[in-house]
């Protein structure tokens, strides 16, 4: 007799069911292939050619893809901040999304960098072993959340410069720095409509409420001008972000016209000798960022799990 | 290199997506091309948005079929250009998606900046087939997908949004 039965009350009809089901998932798709986290799958351009077309300088393609990549890091790192603190769930679902967006585009970005510089640095290597100097992003997306007007604001303000600037660089000479403005620019301009959508909201709300709302966009308005300030490197790779100014205030003003409230009249915040975050001059903001985001991998180098 | 035999194509193609397992690969249009080189298959995936955590598990889903299919050698890369586009899910992905219950996307576009009120693409609720449905939010559990509900029959769905 070498039946097994197995006895009712020993093991549970749930319990049968699910080893069922992992042994029916097929013994092509067993064990560790269904956990891919850690293998060789990780690298966000894998198979891409990612040669440097002829007439762009390598160094100046990776400076410049290290500053669209720390901006989206960055301010992903922000937006994440949100989490469990956002007044509804559905908010919170909707910014920790647009973090997911950004960090998708830093990953490919800042995979393009190490690439394209010729160090073959990783995206973690860039994004956790860096100190806060050595960073490219703007001012802007450092900042903190402040309140969720506040926050609103920041992203308005990012969105619609980034989504601008995704729809010039799609037709870049790098087809990867292409290939993620033409995926970035949809993804960005979804980005503007909730920031668009929660503008109005508040600014033709309340009196409190746009008050709140007017608040904030007076907070990051002076951080606005740096996105379209040039950096040799931006005029050097052909992306001359000074042609956004026009159009990009052009939109926000009839946004905020929309929402009944006033386009700040601030002066753009002073760079410090004719520097600021393209040349990794931040405000005091990135330090405590960094330190949160970057404790993790630096108390467990090369971790995996 | 020659064109795929439709086997490695298919193999490939009845890959799973992870987070919406009721599609293939191919029903989501993720698929991108099969190329076999005698024993050797390369299969070009294109991740839907930039940050879908899930492109890693397909990617190993991919590999894993097509060894278990018999290819000794196979590589599984990434293509990002052109874009991923909600266009690309099949129609037969589409009924799936709403055999499932989750409501298919319209022809894709970039949502339309607009100032006035909200107007909200005309959506058939999958469960009941009403049509006096309304958005909840934008953004839901993945990136591919909004939240609505219906107010016929008064259950709440999924929707995956145009990109």
């Amino acid at each position: 007799m070498t039946d097994h039965h197995v006895m009712p009350g020993h093991h549970g009809a749930g319990d049968d069911h699910v080893y069922l089901t992992l042994s029916e998932a097929g013994p092509e798709l067993d064990g560790e292939a269904r956990w891919a986290y850690g293998t060789g799958f990780s690298d966000p351009l894998l198979g891409v050619d990612t040669t440097v077309p002829a007439g762009l300088d390598g160094a100046d393609l990776a400076a410049y893809c290290l500053m669209l990549g720390d901006d989206a890091l960055v301010l992903a790192q922000r937006l994440t901040e949100w989490c469990t603190r956002a007044p509804e769930l559905e908010e919170e679902v909707a910014l920790t999304n647009l973090g997911l967006d950004l960090l998708g585009q830093a990953r490919l970005l800042l995979t393009r960098a190490g690439q394209a510089d010729g160090t073959g640095r990783g995206e973690d290597e860039l994004a956790y072993w860096r100190e806060a100097h050595e960073f490219r992003n703007v001012r802007l997306v450092e900042a903190p959340n402040g309140d969720f007007a506040h926050s609103v604001a920041r992203l308005l303000l990012f969105a619609t410069a980034r989504g601008a600037l995704y729809g010039l660089l799609a037709g870049h000479p790098d087809p990867v720095l292409a290939a993620v403005a033409a995926r970035g620019v949809l993804e960005l301009a979804y980005h503007q409509e909730y920031a668009t959508a929660w503008t109005l909201r508040l600014g033709d709300g309340t009196p409190y409420s746009a008050a709140r709302m007017q608040a904030g966009l007076d907070a990051v308005w002076p951080l606005l001008d740096e996105l379209f300030t040039p950096h040799p490197v931006e005029l050097r790779i052909g992306a001359d972000p000074s042609a956004l100014r026009e159009p990009v205030l052009r939109t926000l003003a009839a946004v905020l016209a929309e929402a009944g409230l006033t386009v700040p009249e601030a002066r753009p915040l002073a760079f410090v000798g004719g520097r600021a975050g393209r040349d990794g001059v931040h405000t005091e903001a990135l330090g405590p960022l960094l330190a949160e985001f970057q404790v993790v991998a630096r108390a467990h180098p090369g971790a995996t799990w | 290199m020659v064109t795929a035999p439709a086997t490695a194509w298919d193999v490939a193609a009845a890959v799973p997506d992870p987070e919406l397992p009721m599609l293939t690969l191919a029903e989501l249009g993720v698929l991108a091309e099969v190329e076999t080189d005698g024993r050797a298959v390369t299969a070009w995936l294109t991740p839907t948005y930039s940050g879908c955590p899930a492109i890693a598990e397909m990617a190993a889903d991919v590999d894993a079929r097509l060894r278990a299919a018999g290819y000794p050698e196979v590589r599984v890369r990434l293509r990002l250009d052109p874009p991923w586009s909600t266009d690309r899910i099949t129609e037969d992905g589409r009924r799936k998606l709403a055999e499932a219950g989750i409501a298919p996307p319209g022809p894709a576009g970039p949502p339309l900046l607009r100032l006035g009120p909200t107007r909200h693409r005309a959506v058939t609720c999958p469960q009941c087939g009403g049509t006096d449905t309304e958005e909840l939010s934008r953004f839901g559990s993945t990136a591919c997908k909004a939240l609505w509900r219906c107010r016929d029959c008064r259950e709440p769905f999924e929707r995956i949004k145009e990109i």
